[in-house]
């Protein structure tokens, strides 16, 4: 991380004057050189208003579903997240998710290979394509596989309301996490460790497992993790494909349904839950980042 | 790794096959379905007195969010990055907090802390009524909004780091001159950036937006709840056309995306 300059130039006075005695203080010359250093800056005052911001937007209202969810104490907690139609919601959730999650790892991967490595036609078109889902509204994501996959499906595949309608949702809007976290990395791999497995007579899986794979691993999994964290929390692109059924309910709809029909209390204890299994990948991602650059440096 | 014709076509193959049926087929089938009565169709379902509604709410939430988003995101950038401060990892990780949090979750939050039951419920009581109404929208969109222009923000002053600053000032230069006439100036792709993320974004919230939101047609209805509320309502051709219109704006977005992005490395 760059350092604001004056910190590393430290030594005498600005003004280019040697102190005259080291153990007399001046006091003017270094609120004058922390003024400088603060160039840019937003001062102390600033801080506060940029703290209270964070506090107002984002920090009060999670701590007050935190607080909602332990009203009860934490029996009611458990109780509240391990009722039959909470726990089918988590349970879906999660399965659902892993499979999109390990899916999305190979095909990212796959087509993160074909942008970097091969030539064609339109490549430019489809590099940009990737970022669609990202760029697309959440339930227009749902509209728009609705027309291939819903009722009226133009080749007679209707998925409405199934756990398939569900996962392929979540395959859309997670799909740029993986590309996008691998592409960049795969172009930078060194071409002649492959140069030289391949004349000492590697075959291309080889070179692929023992070469390629490893210098994609971080990135593919940090992209993997992400992919992840979105597909536990989605809620707009699911929320007209799944039908809405208590069957079909994933962990997202289930805290909207009890916060509609008023029961905040299992409402927060779901969001919690949810929050934590994110928090909870999110950390080891970066636990995972540390133990790598780590045992390379 | 060379890989022959045979297996390097196979792969493209794949890639642009699954591409192609998860992407391309329902974009271009969506947009079949909604032209398909000619454009004529089109405008009459997007120019409803619903639509125009949920229009300019949409445009209303953005208008309030970007300016605000902006201020303050560029603040807190500035502070992160030129302020040398204790819990500079926190205020990182909170920065961070809203792409962890699913959009529902923001919208139940919003409710535990302003409804009339919550923490504020006393701002309810006295009048000022902010869930189910304007207010809570936009304090969800800024919610989830609140990243983009800071994360954009902040890799360019740390590229560009404080010596003109420094210049400036030593010359005499105020905090606000030295902001207004070298600190914004560069990081201005940065911030464009930002803002059209922020954008795109607020136009596309649904989740936190439809947890908040009254959800009365005409009146507190979102162009995204109004593409959900007539898919539900079984108006088809008038979710249709409103999700084309959200595609239109996303399609703008990405353009402009591509040029800043384009424009900020350049520079």
């Amino acid at each position: 991380m760059p350092r604001p300059a004056t910190e590393v130039a430290g030594g005498d006075g600005p003004d280019g004057r040697t102190p005259a005695d080291p153990s007399t203080p001046r006091p003017r010359a270094r609120s004058r050189r922390r003024a400088r250093a603060d160039a840019g800056g937003v001062g102390p005052l600033g801080l506060g208003v940029a703290t209270l911001w964070l506090s107002i937007i984002v920090l009060l209202p999670l701590a007050a579903v935190v607080a909602k969810s332990l009203d009860g104490g934490l029996p009611a907690f458990w109780e509240a997240i391990t009722s039959p139609p909470a726990t089918r919601a988590l349970q879906l959730t999660l399965i659902v998710s892993i499979v999109v999650t390990v899916i999305n790892a190979v095909m990212g991967t796959l087509i993160a290979w074909v942008l970097v490595r091969d030539e064609f036609r339109g490549k430019a078109l489809v590099n940009a394509l990737i970022d669609l889902p990202f760029a697309l509204p959440t339930v227009v994501a749902s509209i728009v596989l609705l027309t291939l996959i819903g009722q009226n499906s133009p080749v007679g595949l209707d998925l409405f309301a199934t756990h398939w309608a569900i996962g392929i949702a979540l395959l859309f809007v997670t799909l740029p996490f993986v590309v996008r976290s691998v592409q960049p990395v795969l172009l930078e791999v060194e071409k002649e460790a492959e140069e030289a497995a391949a004349s000492l007579g590697a075959g291309n899986l080889t070179i692929f497992r023992l070469i390629i794979l490893p210098a994609l691993l971080p990135a593919l999994v940090s992209g993997a993790g992400l992919a992840f964290a979105r597909a536990v929390g989605e809620y707009g692109s699911v929320v007209l494909i799944s039908g809405n059924t208590p069957r079909n309910q994933v962990a997202s709809q289930y805290i909207f349904d009890r916060i509609e029909t008023d029961r905040p209390a299992a409402a927060a204890a779901m969001s919690v839950t949810l929050l934590l299994i994110t928090f909870a990948v999110l950390l080891l991602l970066r636990l995972f980042t540390w133990w790598r650059t780590r045992n390379e440096g | 790794m060379k890989v022959d014709r045979g297996p390097r076509i196979a792969l493209r193959t794949v890639a642009l096959v699954y591409l192609g049926l998860l992407l391309v087929l329902p974009v271009g089938l969506i947009l079949y379905r909604t032209f398909e009565d000619g454009i004529g169709a089109f405008w009459d379902q997007i120019s409803t007195p619903a639509s125009i509604s949920a229009i300019s709410l949409t445009l209303e939430i953005v208008a309030i969010v970007v300016p605000l988003n902006v201020v303050f995101g560029v603040f807190v950038a500035l502070a992160l990055v030129r302020g040398r401060f204790r819990g500079r990892g926190i205020v990182q990780a909170i920065v961070d907090l809203p792409f962890a949090v699913s959009p529902v979750i923001v919208g139940v939050s919003l409710i535990l802390l302003w409804g009339t039951d919550g923490w504020f419920g006393g701002v309810a009581d006295a009048g000022f009524q902010i869930i189910f109404s304007l207010p809570g929208m936009v304090l969800a969109t800024i919610f989830v909004t609140l990243p983009f222009v800071v994360r954009e923000v902040e890799p360019v002053l740390h590229e560009i780091g404080n010596e003109q600053e420094q210049a400036a000032s030593t010359l005499g230069a105020d905090r606000w001159q030295t902001f207004w006439r070298i600190t914004l100036p560069s990081i201005r792709w940065g911030l464009a950036y930002g803002i059209v993320l922020t954008i795109a974004r607020a136009l596309g919230e649904f989740g936190a937006v439809s947890v908040v939101s009254a959800g009365a047609s005409g009146e507190s209805e979102t162009l995204t709840l109004l593409v959900a509320n007539r898919f539900e309502d079984l108006n088809l051709p008038g979710s249709y056309a409103a999700a084309t219109v959200l595609m239109g704006f996303a399609l703008v977005a990405l353009i402009l995306m591509s040029l800043f992005e384009y424009r900020s490395k350049r520079a």
